[in-house]
């Protein structure tokens, strides 16, 4: 039987924390050291009735995955860019972890430069598909070489 | 809280019965509707990426309705959810009058958000222990989406109440405003004091007394006063007796079901 509510023993279970779930002040707490960074990284001098500044989001979609780029937005400071993030970019697909980083904490290299990253001569050892067929090839040369032994080794 | 004896429907004499049913009956309506008067902000909200995270907020509540639409619909013997929410004029409804009430201006419509969140969390965090298990299992589920809920409005309130006088106001011109007919959400189904006997549903008045807790808390740490001594809550909902806003309301959602029922997507 029901008896007074603020009397119940088991206070948000499913969220492991020892207050009802509905007096606990709700936060997305910077636990996380990158977090920290981007929260000093913001701008101090925030203005909620003018611009905010823009944040690039990043979603972890399982524990242990890379977090990746899923857009930008604008929002006062990083409490509010998480929150505002978390139906943005991670109403749809799976997440368990978002990363959000102040757009001036991010340096970027120029597009006039966009020639060093091209390759000029063939640089196919540093592509996996430079690889195919390895083993077979190897396989091959052992057998050459069992070959060239039972013929009485090499001179 | 101490656990009784599950409630068996089949066996439950016909006034129990009935009193269930209006009890869902209002969950599903407030849910309904509060997630309808806030997809009129779809579109029109102050920042893009406010508007939609509150527009998913009005889906994740009209999500809910569905929830409560479906038991009703399964156990106790009310049409499908369409035509529940689609083939009932005004006085068919059980919502409080909070969540028929215009949207207003912005902050009139986080204002409301704000209280109705909290006592639906409240609410659906007790009613997990329901007797009545189909009851107790959906009242567990659709408490998980209240944490951002409670999360985004705590968010905004307290930034806005305490950053500037022109937000402070609004918040609580806001506040003044809806208090009545947000204590009205705890106004008692039909039928409640038999339901609370049997352990099915936690009686409205202690859930009433906790939100005011959470209420004031939220408001002393934003800047702004809950206006409880002054006011007499804003019932009537619950037996039927609605403003005219929902008649209002009521032609604009049922418009496209009315001209064709048919009518599929």
């Amino acid at each position: 039987m029901y008896g007074d509510p603020t009397a119940d023993a088991d206070p948000s279970v499913a969220f492991g924390h020892d207050m009802p779930f509905y007096t606990r002040d709700w936060h997305f707490d910077p636990y996380h050291q990158r977090l920290t960074v981007a929260r000093r990284g913001a701008p101090d001098a925030v203005h909620f009735d003018t611009e905010w500044g823009n944040w690039e989001v990043f979603i972890q979609e399982k524990r242990g995955e890379h977090h990746t780029h899923a857009g930008t937005l604008h929002a006062p400071d990083a409490e509010m860019a998480i929150m505002l993030a978390k139906e943005n970019y991670a109403r749809r697909g799976p997440c368990v972890n978002i990363w959000v980083v102040p757009e001036d904490a991010i340096a970027a290299s120029a597009y006039e430069d966009a020639d060093m990253f091209e390759h000029t001569t063939d640089k196919m050892y540093r592509d996996p598909a430079g690889f195919q067929g390895l083993r077979k090839k190897a396989q091959a040369g052992k057998e050459r070489a069992g070959d060239e032994a039972a013929a009485g080794g090499n001179p | 809280m101490t656990t009784t004896t599950p409630f068996d429907l089949a066996s439950a004499p016909a006034e129990a019965r009935a009193a269930l049913d209006a009890y869902v009956l209002a969950l599903a309506d407030d849910a309904l509707l509060q997630g309808h008067r806030d997809s009129e902000w779809t579109g029109l909200g102050p920042i893009l990426e406010e508007d939609i995270a509150f527009s998913s907020m009005a889906q994740d509540e009209i999500g809910h309705a569905l929830v409560w639409y479906t038991l009703r619909a399964e156990h106790l013997g009310a049409p499908t959810p369409d035509e529940q929410a689609f083939r009932r004029d005004a006085a068919g409804w059980r919502n409080a009058r909070l969540v028929e009430l215009p949207r207003g201006d912005y902050a009139t419509s986080l204002i409301r958000r704000t209280l109705f969140d909290i006592a639906k969390a409240i609410q659906y965090d007790a009613l997990r222990h329901s007797a009545w298990p189909p009851l107790a299992v959906a009242a567990g589920k659709l408490r998980q989406e209240k944490k951002y809920h409670l999360l985004h409005n705590q968010a905004y309130v307290r930034r806005l109440g305490t950053s500037g006088a022109d937000s402070h106001d609004r918040l609580q011109s806001a506040l003044d405003a809806l208090f009545p007919a947000a204590l009205g959400l705890f106004e008692p189904t039909t039928g409640e004091a038999a339901l609370t006997a049997l352990g099915v549903v936690a009686p409205s008045a202690a859930l009433s007394a906790v939100w005011l807790g959470a209420v004031r808390e939220l408001l002393a740490q934003s800047g702004l006063s809950a206006p409880i001594a002054t006011v007499a809550p804003d019932v009537g909902g619950r037996r039927g007796e609605h403003t005219d806003d929902l008649g209002a309301m009521l032609d604009a959602m049922q418009s496209l079901h009315r001209s064709d029922p048919e009518a599929t997507w």
